[in-house]
């Protein structure tokens, strides 16, 4: 128990593979070759959707999976490697939560964050004074002697992020801890998540698939589909810039930024014959995204745009914004031109006559 | 009812309850750690020995299969053996206790697999050993359905322990066939049933509170 900050780990998945045999003796592949590098110290998500094995990356951080190929270094020590006392070590060094809290019902709060004390070894009385400094970490003092089924999901989960640092780890493990609960609860937890980082300094690593839960906490971001990474970097560059399609169908529901469906029904793929209007995505990032750049466009070259939805937000500390315009299909090359040497990115996404 | 056959039916009592609860605590003492091993020892789980468990399974499944009045019979060489006599209720509890120990780890296996298989999934993650996981979470996770399966198992036994006057078993369900059916006393049998019935009853009832008492899943102040 010491007093000094306790460091974060890095963790380093290096051309990871898993594979699961199915009881047809069949193999299927969960992941397959991803690399990533989750820095010491960072709050770090991995979004997908189900089954593209974002759960199975997580779940070979602290082998409750062990990879078929490549390697998981947590700090440096190869976990898929890792037997016995030495796994049961690291394990102690990665605290996890889940989606479902997994509490034990026969225990009260005190009890459950006592648990992984009690599998340590530690003596009684230091479990004591441990316990009582977690519960009020996670605000749970007058709820100590509660059993879990008498809590509310954002307090389950509260004594669930109690127990996972408990023994001082170095990363935290988040399977979906927030999919369970409602918006309101959801950002109480990730805030908690946020400060606890900020204190302790231990490495996050969340899997979701809500974009929503990245953009709110997590400083990096990997994308994984299909059991690979399609794209992954800084939370903030990969929602202003992102490559991959998968990435970009996430975003589209996070901006809150979708045509409208009168004008989504009738838009096409290429242009039409005669007269028409080209529907732009634009995106403004850092310090062009409270600029009047449509204004601007109007003024400098005598384009008429059409607003057709639109967002600002903040992702990490630095303002986003994200607009869906219409112009005139004729002057839509001048009009990217424009927008893109004022720092602004777009896409064409279709057109409508 | 004469002050004589009052003095029998207590005596009888009192042997039924001896028998039953003495094969209980046995069969639970042995039935325990047999079940647990039964449910955590299938492929895959925390014990992970797929042989050994479907062993253990046949033998079970064997012990459970041979009708009990059969099996007081048969083995009577190996109640020598143990008690020393083939007579008797203390004899009586060798064959009832063997009967118990199949049919109780049955039971608390069931209990145990019933257990989320999240919370075996989080003491692992928390570096727990197997067999802290079971001290720790799964037998305290599965006390209340633990506490209904040995009421299950106790009911039983009071049931067995009337068969066991075939080897001199004594107890209420003797003293009902020897008074009340051989010797056309009606009245003796309908006692006999009445404390069986009032055994039964009690034995349910505080296995149930027990299981209540131990259950913390559903909030306070719901029902059942």
């Amino acid at each position: 128990m010491s007093d000094g900050k306790p460091q974060g780990a890095s963790i380093v998945f290096q051309a990871v593979g898993k594979a699961f045999n199915k009881p047809d003796g069949k193999q299927v592949s969960a992941v397959s070759d991803a690399s990533l590098t989750v820095d010491s110290g960072a709050i770090t998500g991995i979004i997908g959707r189900s089954g593209a094995g974002k759960s199975t990356m997580l779940r070979m951080v602290n082998g409750l999976e062990r990879p078929t190929s490549g390697q998981v270094l947590v700090g440096g020590q190869d976990v898929g490697a890792a037997q016995g006392a030495a796994l049961r070590g690291i394990r102690r060094d990665v605290g996890m939560i889940f989606q479902h809290f997994n509490l034990l019902s026969s225990r009260t709060v005190a009890g459950n964050i006592a648990l992984p004390l009690e599998v340590a070894g530690v003596p009684a009385a230091q479990i004591k004074a441990r316990v009582a400094d977690l519960i009020d970490r996670v605000g749970l003092n007058a709820q100590s002697n509660n059993y879990p089924a008498e809590l509310s999901g954002g307090q389950k989960q509260r004594v669930g992020i109690a127990r996972a640092l408990a023994t001082e780890p170095k990363v935290l493990l988040s399977d979906e801890a927030t999919s369970a609960l409602d918006p309101e609860t959801t950002q109480t937890v990730l805030t908690l998540l946020k400060d606890i980082n900020r204190d302790l300094g231990l490495t996050i690593l969340l899997i979701t698939h809500e974009m929503a839960v990245v953009r709110d906490i997590a400083s990096h971001v990997a994308v994984i589909e299909g059991g690979k990474i399609v794209e992954a970097g800084k939370t903030y560059d990969v929602f202003t810039a992102p490559q991959h399609p998968t990435t970009r169908s996430f975003l589209s529901g996070v901006t809150g930024v979708t045509l409208p469906a009168f004008i989504k029904g009738r838009m096409l793929e290429t242009r039409p014959k005669g007269a028409a209007k080209e529907v732009l995505r634009v995106t403004f990032a850092g310090m062009h995204a409270t600029d009047p750049m449509l204004a601007l466009l109007t003024r400098d070259l005598g384009i008429e745009v059409n607003i057709l939805a639109g967002a600002v937000e903040e992702i990490g500390t630095q303002p986003f914004g994200n607009l869906l315009i219409s112009l005139d299909a004729d002057k839509g090359v001048d009009a990217r031109a424009y927008l893109e040497q004022h720092g602004l990115l777009t896409e064409v996404l279709g057109y409508v006559s | 009812m004469s002050a004589n056959l009052i003095g029998l039916l207590m005596e009888a009592t009192w042997q039924t309850l001896y028998m039953v609860a003495v094969s209980a605590v046995l069969g639970a003492a042995f039935g325990l750690p047999l079940g647990v091993f039964l449910a955590t020892s299938q492929r895959g789980e925390l014990l992970s020995r797929p042989l050994v468990n479907r062993v253990l399974g046949l033998v079970v499944n064997a012990a459970r299969s041979v009708p009990f009045i059969i099996l007081v019979v048969a083995i009577i060489p190996f109640t020598r053996m143990i008690a020393g006599t083939s007579i008797g209720t203390t004899a009586a509890i060798v064959p009832l206790t063997i009967a118990a120990v199949p049919f109780i780890a049955r039971l608390i296996e069931n209990a145990i697999r019933e257990v989320d298989s999240g919370l075996i999934e989080a003491a692992r993650a928390m570096g727990a050993t197997p067999l802290q996981i079971i001290r720790k979470v799964l037998i305290p996770e599965a006390l209340p359905s633990i506490t209904l399966g040995l009421t299950l198992a106790a009911v039983s036994l009071i049931g067995y322990s009337a068969m066991v006057g075939a080897v001199g078993g004594e107890g209420l369900g003797d003293l009902g066939i020897r008074y009340g059916y051989q010797r056309f006393m009606p009245d003796v049998m309908a006692v006999v049933v009445i404390i069986l019935i009032v055994l039964v009853q009690l034995v349910q009832s505080i296995g149930e509170w027990i299981a209540a008492k131990v259950d913390k899943r559903a909030p306070k102040g719901r029902g059942q």
